[in-house]
C-alpha cells in the first residue's frame, strides 16, 4: 500500500471498473485499499474521470463511515458498539482497550501502531463482545483478549 | 481410509479460533500418520458450541465442541475413532435439542455442505427450485411465490409475490433483482450465515426471481462489516459462472457490491442510491422501487432470506411452505438468538412460537446467569419487551399489536444489569450517527434526543424532559421518511413504558462554584 497519491494507480483503478453501472463506491473501495485512505486529490480526479462535480464526489466520500480522509495506523481495530455487544459489557471492554492504548474513539497511537474505531455490528451477535482486527473477526472477547490484541498490533 | 472432518469457516467460528483448530487437526493427523480430509462448512448456528467439529462415521456425522485450538491437539491424541466419553462429545448434531426442535427449510443445507461445492449443493437438493420454475414459466412461478404467503424477511413483511408481480407487470428496457444483504441490525446474522454457509441458495433464488419478473441482472449488496461473507460469496458467484448457473447460458448475472459502513443503506431506497454511486439518501415513495427502482428501472429488492427461501418454495411447493406458521405469518422464520444468552444461535421455526419459549427454554436464559430483564426484538429500531410480554407469539401482527416488531428476526437479551435509560440514549445516539440527513426530525431530533436523555440520566428535571422525549418521539415517528427516524421511538418509548424506574434518577450534585 503506497500512502502517496499516485494518479497512474488511480487511473488504473478507474479503468478496472469501466462499464460498471454506479461505479463510484467500488472505485472508492479500491482507492482506499490501494492508498489506505481517500487522498484529497482523488476528489477532483474522480470528478473529472466520472464527469460529475467535485461536490458530488465529496458528498459521497463524506457520507460513508468507511472512507478515511487520512491514513490509519498500521493496524486497525474495530470494536463493536451495537446492542448485542453492549448486552455482554462491550462498552466496558471497549473502554479498557481504549485506556490500554491511551486513545479516544477513532484515535491512532502516536507511534502509528494501531487505530481503534467503533463499528456497529459484525453479525457475531451470539458471541459478543466482538471486533475486527485488520479485517479478521474476534469474538467472546475478555481481559485476555486485550493482551492478545496488544501482541498482534505490536508485530 | 480417509476420515472426513468438518470445521466451520463461518466468521463466528473463525472468531473463536476455527482456523487454528483446522490447522492443528491437520498437523496432528499428519504427525500420527492418519489420513484426514477437512471440509470447511458454514456454521450449524449453535454458536455457544463453536468451534464445533464434526467427524464422518459410518453411522453419520458426530459433533464435538466447543473445540479450542488447544483442545484440537488432544482431540486426535488418543487416536480415532473418538468415543462418546470424550468431554467435548455432542453426539449427532441433528439430535442436539436446539437443532432438533427446529424446522430448517431455508437453512436446510447450512452447516452441512461445503458452501463452495456445487456438487454438495446439488446433492442436497440445490437446483430443483430453479428447474421447476423453468418448467412452470414466469406467471406460474409468481403464483407459487404468492400462494406460499412469503413476506419480506427484512422487516417490512410485505408479500413477496405481490412485489414480484408488480415488477413483472411493469414494462421497461431492463429490470433488476437486488438482494439486500446489508444486515445492519444488531442481533442478526442470518444473512451472514447464508452468504458464508449456503451462497448457492441465494444465487438460485435470485435466478428464479429474474425468471419470474423478466430481469437478467442482479446485485447483491453486502455490508462491508462482513468481509468473510463478501469473499465467500464472490467466490460462489465465480463458481456458479463457471458451471453456467450464472452468465449468458443461464440468462442471469449477479454482481457483488460492498457497502461502506452506513446503516441507513439497509433501507431499500437508500440502498438503491448507494448502488447508483450516490449518498445513501432515502427516497420518497411513490414511486415504488417495483416501478422505478435501480437506475429508474423496475426492481425487485428483497432481503436475502426472502430470496434464499424461494428455491425451497418452488421445489417443495407453495402449499408445503404455507402449511407452517400462524395467522398471516406463513412459513418459517430464521430467528436469531443473541446478546446475553446461554444458547445463542440460529433457530429456524414456524411462526407462532412465543418470545418466552425462545428466550427461556430454547435460549436457556442469560449467559451471565442473572435474570433476563429486557429483550430487544427486531434490531435497534425494535421495542424492548419485558418478561410480562413473553407470551407474545412470534408473528408479524402479534408483535405490532403490542407496539413491537419482529423485524429481521433478531432477539437481543439483556440481564438485570442493563440500564434502560442508557439503552434509550443509545437508540437516539445511533439514529444521530446513521441518519442520512434528509429529514429534520431524524437528523436534528436524534441529536436533541441524546442531549435530553443525558439530562434525564443526570436527574435534571426528569418529568419535564421525559415529556419532551415523548413529544420528540411523536415528531420523529410522523415526520420521518423512513424507519430510521420513524422507528427510533420504538426502543425509546418502550424503554420508558416498560422500565419507568430507570428514568427516575437522583439529580447529580453539581460541584460548588
Amino acid at each position: 500500500m503506497s500512502l502517496r497519491w499516485n494518479e497512474a494507480e488511480a487511473t488504473a483503478i478507474v479503468r478496472r471498473h469501466e462499464g460498471r453501472e454506479g461505479r463510484l463506491l467500488p472505485i472508492l473501495h479500491d482507492l482506499q485499499a490501494a492508498f489506505g485512505y481517500v487522498p484529497e486529490p482523488a476528489i477532483a480526479f474522480l470528478a473529472q474521470a466520472l464527469n460529475i462535480t467535485r461536490a458530488e464526489v465529496h458528498g459521497v466520500v463524506s457520507f460513508y463511515h468507511d472512507f478515511r480522509h487520512e491514513p490509519a495506523g498500521r493496524h486497525v481495530l474495530k470494536l463493536c458498539r451495537a446492542e448485542a455487544c453492549q448486552s455482554m459489557d462491550g462498552e466496558a471492554f471497549a473502554r479498557r482497550v481504549l485506556d490500554r492504548f491511551d486513545l479516544d474513539w477513532g484515535g491512532t497511537t502516536s507511534d502509528g501502531r494501531v487505530t481503534v474505531e467503533a463499528i456497529y455490528c459484525l453479525g457475531l451477535c451470539a458471541s459478543a463482545p466482538s471486533a475486527l482486527l485488520d479485517g479478521e473477526p474476534m469474538a467472546r472477547l475478555n481481559a485476555d483478549s486485550i493482551d492478545e490484541i496488544a501482541r498482534e498490533v505490536s508485530r | 481410509m480417509t476420515i472426513r472432518f468438518f470445521v466451520p469457516r463461518d466468521a463466528a467460528a473463525r472468531a473463536v479460533g476455527a482456523d487454528k483448530v483446522a490447522a492443528t487437526l491437520r498437523d496432528e493427523a499428519k504427525r500420527q500418520g492418519i489420513e484426514i480430509e477437512i471440509v470447511r462448512t458454514g456454521s450449524r448456528g449453535l454458536f455457544w458450541l463453536e468451534t464445533m467439529v464434526e467427524i464422518e462415521t459410518p453411522g453419520g456425522r458426530i459433533a464435538f465442541g466447543p473445540v479450542t485450538p488447544r483442545d484440537a491437539h488432544g482431540l486426535l491424541a488418543g487416536g480415532l475413532p473418538l468415543s462418546a466419553s470424550h468431554p467435548l462429545y455432542l453426539g449427532r448434531p441433528e439430535d442436539i435439542p436446539f437443532l432438533k426442535r427446529q424446522t430448517r427449510l431455508t437453512f436446510a443445507r447450512c452447516g452441512i455442505v461445503d458452501p463452495l461445492s456445487l456438487a454438495d449443493w446439488r446433492r442436497y437438493g440445490g437446483g430443483r427450485g430453479l428447474e421447476r420454475a423453468r418448467s412452470l414459466g414466469p406467471s406460474k412461478t409468481l403464483e407459487e411465490v404468492t400462494k406460499s404467503g412469503l413476506r419480506g424477511r427484512g422487516g417490512a413483511g410485505f408479500p413477496t409475490g405481490i412485489k414480484w408481480k408488480t415488477v413483472a407487470d411493469t414494462s421497461a428496457d431492463r429490470k433488476y433483482i437486488v438482494c439486500n444483504a446489508d444486515e445492519g441490525d444488531s442481533g442478526t446474522f442470518a444473512d451472514r450465515m447464508m452468504l458464508e454457509g449456503d451462497p448457492f441458495a441465494l444465487i438460485e433464488g435470485m435466478a428464479i426471481a429474474g425468471l419470474a419478473v423478466g430481469a437478467t441482472k442482479g446485485y447483491v449488496y453486502i455490508r462491508s462489516e462482513y468481509p468473510d461473507a463478501v469473499r465467500t460469496f464472490e467466490r460462489a458467484v465465480l463458481l456458479a459462472e463457471a458451471e453456467d448457473l450464472l452468465g449468458a447460458e443461464a440468462g442471469f448475472d449477479i454482481e457483488v457490491r460492498v457497502g461502506a459502513g452506513a446503516y441507513v443503506c439497509g433501507e431499500e431506497t437508500s440502498l438503491l442510491e448507494s448502488l447508483e454511486g450516490k449518498r445513501g439518501q432515502v427516497r420518497a415513495k411513490p414511486p415504488l422501487p417495483a416501478h422505478k427502482g435501480l437506475f429508474g428501472r423496475p426492481t425487485v429488492i428483497n432481503n436475502l432470506i426472502s430470496l434464499a427461501t424461494v428455491p425451497w418454495i418452488l421445489a417443495e411447493g407453495a402449499e408445503a411452505y404455507a402449511a407452517f406458521g400462524m395467522g398471516r405469518s406463513r412459513g418459517t422464520m430464521p430467528i436469531q438468538l443473541a446478546g446475553n444468552i446461554r444458547h445463542g444461535g440460529l433457530f429456524e421455526t414456524a411462526f407462532g412460537v412465543t418470545l418466552g419459549e425462545l428466550v427461556d427454554e430454547i435460549g436457556g436464559g442469560t449467559q451471565s446467569g442473572r435474570p433476563v430483564r429486557a429483550v430487544q426484538v427486531g434490531g435497534p429500531l425494535g421495542a424492548y419487551f419485558p418478561r410480562a410480554l413473553f407470551d407474545t407469539a412470534f408473528d408479524y401482527e402479534a408483535f405490532t399489536a403490542r407496539d413491537g416488531l419482529i423485524g429481521h428476526g433478531g432477539i437481543v437479551v439483556f440481564d438485570d444489569t442493563v440500564d434502560m435509560a442508557r439503552q434509550a440514549r443509545f437508540a437516539m445516539e445511533f439514529c444521530a450517527i446513521e441518519s442520512c440527513g434528509k429529514c429534520t426530525p431524524c437528523r436534528i431530533g436524534s441529536t436533541r434526543g441524546v442531549e435530553t436523555m443525558d439530562k434525564i440520566i443526570r436527574g435534571e428535571r426528569s418529568a419535564a424532559n421525559l415529556k419532551l422525549i415523548e413529544d420528540l418521539c411523536q415528531t420523529m415517528k410522523f415526520g420521518s421518511l423512513c424507519a430510521l427516524g420513524g422507528f427510533t421511538p420504538y426502543p425509546v418509548m418502550s424503554a420508558i413504558k416498560h422500565f419507568p424506574e430507570d428514568f427516575v434518577r437522583p439529580p447529580l450534585s453539581v460541584a460548588a462554584e
